[in-house]
């Protein structure tokens, strides 16, 4: 007797190993994102350029739980924000070079991951959400209530941006972009280094069935925590940067909107890509950029109809459907040549 | 000799409904052991209670003389005891070579090598190999598991089972939806490795019950009904009406 024959379709799998499996196109990628990366502020107002760059790196920190790992965090704006403020208090107080800075808001927001991502990746699914943006929320109170630190509603003003002297980099928002671009070149190269390392296999396993990984005696939560922490790292590097860049830090860094903004981008761009946040970083950017200069009123209205059209029109965000489109000619390619095994 | 599994009046009762009622099961280190029933007897409930992804209502299970009651998956597997799964259950992203890497790092803490590139698993090539051959799935080594085929699936679910090498072996229906070649070829698989291992199957094909099992359990609404040598259970009367009575319902 035995049970019914289950022949499913095949499922329309991912990506992942036919886009490694071509070398080639991977150098071409990395070399064309370089001398997008350094064009950039040439084209684009400086800061406004580093706004793209540390969102990008936000997204892409981001994407490493929500495409890697399955979690959706809504919660990030602790990381970006706590960092954001870290940063600002340490450049003021202390007068370090910000790269310093930087790296103490980071090393701060994964203390804090650390708490916060222990106790939520016992949840999963729209629970882990719902905790992480409860964490943030928590984190958003303190800072509005500890006005003496943070400066409450008014924010923190008069972020110094210190740089071993070099005047230039110091006053000026151009040469700032290249100073501080390695920082964000480094969070984005660790990324991918995470994804692409044996604990990144473990997260895509986690990912695809997490009862199985841990039927192969993976320690699951161990895994997402870890997981959470290094995207909170990551995050804070981005939103360190991002406040030496403004001077300033405003208390909507730590605002659940933050959180929920950086999801649209790495959605934009396409879950489970990592480069994907990048594109998303700079439409969104973009977008807001063009729409507040032109003096117009609506811009949540029209970024937000603008996310809903794309993600209609490109199921997997805009590297995603570019990635799967180039991926399934390949495959076509390939395939009429393969054997079909048993 | 020592009992590769043990249990005590094991229990796991659901909103009243006792699944496994009492089960005192008992599995012979080094020996084959088949549990066989009815659908719905309490068989893979039985499994997810020994490897950890249930936590009994009651009664106690010892793997090797050791205590494993409410001890999480991993840790069972950490344990030396692996099973697989009825309902085929992989990464559907990932390759049959990155299954049985990630199942032969699986005891390892190597996991948690972010700062690493994932071309360290390479380094068990030879046996990811290997594994594959045996399982026939080498010609298929770099498709993704959410391509394959359903009777290719249940292979690579049997590959990831022996990368993990364990001295406990749980197989739940191995040969479901299975052609008889594929059948043929999985016993002769089961056969090979269970020697110096513990195996306990799952199964609804006697051919596969009768040419592996030493010793045959009978699981009836969560009870057992009778155990013993296959032909010994097989001429066992209430065994009989158990499946007959079952043939009349169906
Ligand atoms: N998580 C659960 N919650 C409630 N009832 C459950 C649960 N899991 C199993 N059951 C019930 O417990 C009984 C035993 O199920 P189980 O899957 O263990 O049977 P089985 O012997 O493996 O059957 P089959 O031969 O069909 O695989 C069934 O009646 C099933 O409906
Ligand atoms: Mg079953």
């Amino acid at each position: 007797m035995t049970q019914s024959v289950i022949t499913q379709a095949p499922a329309d799998g991912a990506d992942v190993a036919v886009a490694a499996s071509n070398p080639r196109l991977r150098w071409i990628l990395l070399a064309a994102g370089l001398v997008a990366a350094l064009a950039l502020p040439w084209f684009v107002y400086p800061p406004v350029a580093m706004d793209i760059v540390a969102l990008a790196l936000f997204a892409i920190a981001l994407d490493i739980l929500l495409g890697y790992t399955g979690l959706l965090s809504f919660g990030h704006a602790a990381f970006w924000g706590s960092s954001a403020y870290v940063t600002g208090l340490i450049a003021t107080h202390y007068g370090l070079p910000f790269p310093v800075a930087v790296i103490g808001g980071a090393v701060f927001a994964m203390i804090l991951a650390l708490p916060i991502g222990y106790v939520s990746v016992r949840r999963s699914g729209i629970y882990f959400a719902m905790v992480t943006l409860a964490f943030a929320q928590m984190v958003y109170f303190i800072g509005y209530q500890w006005s003496d630190l943070t400066g409450g509603e008014n924010g923190l003003q008069g972020v110094p941006r210190s740089f071993f002297g070099i005047e230039a980099v110091e006053t000026d928002s151009f040469y700032f972009y290249y100073a501080a671009l390695p920082i964000l070149l480094f969070g984005m190269w660790a990324a991918w280094r995470i994804v692409h390392s044996p604990f990144g296999r473990v997260l895509v396993s986690i990912r695809d069935n997490a009862p199985r990984a841990r039927a192969l005696g993976y320690e699951v939560d161990k895994y997402k925590a870890v997981a959470f922490v290094l995207s909170a790292g990551l995050t804070g590097l981005a939103g360190g940067v991002f406040a030496i860049s403004h001077g300033f830090v405003a208390l909507t860094e730590l605002h659940w909107t933050t959180s929920g903004d950086v999801v649209l981008m790495t959605v934009l761009g396409g879950i489970g890509t990592l480069w994907g946040g990048i594109v998303g970083a700079f439409l969104t950017v973009m977008l807001a950029d063009y729409l507040a200069s032109s003096g117009f009123h609506g811009i949540d209205l029209i970024t937000g109809s603008v996310f809903v059209l794309v993600v209609l029109l490109f199921r997997r965000g805009v590297w995603g459907t570019v990635r799967h489109q180039w991926n399934s000619r390949r495959r076509r390619r390939t395939t009429s040549g393969e054997g079909t095994g048993r | 000799m020592r009992a590769a599994i043990r249990t005590r009046a094991l229990t796991k009762v659901f909103r009243g409904f006792r699944a496994v009622d009492e089960v005192d099961l008992e599995v012979r280190e080094g020996s084959v052991h088949a549990l066989v029933g009815p659908n719905g007897a309490g068989k893979t409930t039985l499994f997810n209670l020994l490897t950890g992804f249930l936590s009994p209502t009651s009664g106690t299970i010892t793997v090797l003389d050791e205590d494993v009651t409410g001890l999480p998956p991993e840790r069972v597997a950490r344990r030396g005891v692996a099973r697989s799964f009825q309902i085929t259950s992989l990464f559907d992203t990932l390759t049959s070579r990155e299954h049985v890497e990630l199942a032969l790092q699986g005891h390892t803490r190597h996991g948690f090598r972010f700062w690493r590139s994932e071309r360290l698993l390479g380094r068990h090539r030879a046996r990811v190999d290997e594994l594959l051959e045996q399982v026939g799935l080498m010609p298929l080594a770099d498709k993704q598991a959410g391509l394959l085929a359903y009777g290719q699936k249940r292979a690579l679910e049997l590959a990831l089972v022996l990368a993990l090498d364990p001295p406990v072996m749980l197989l739940d229906e191995p040969t479901a939806g299975m052609g008889i070649e594929d059948v043929d070829r999985t016993i002769d698989l089961v056969r090979r490795l269970a020697a110096g291992r513990t195996v306990v199957f799952v199964d609804h094909n006697m051919h596969v019950v009768g040419s592996l099992a030493d010793r045959v359990t009978v699981l009836q609404q969560g009870r057992i009904l009778a155990e013993g040598g296959y032909d010994e259970v097989r001429t066992d009367e209430r065994v009989i009406t158990a499946y007959l009575g079952e043939a009349e319902h169906a």
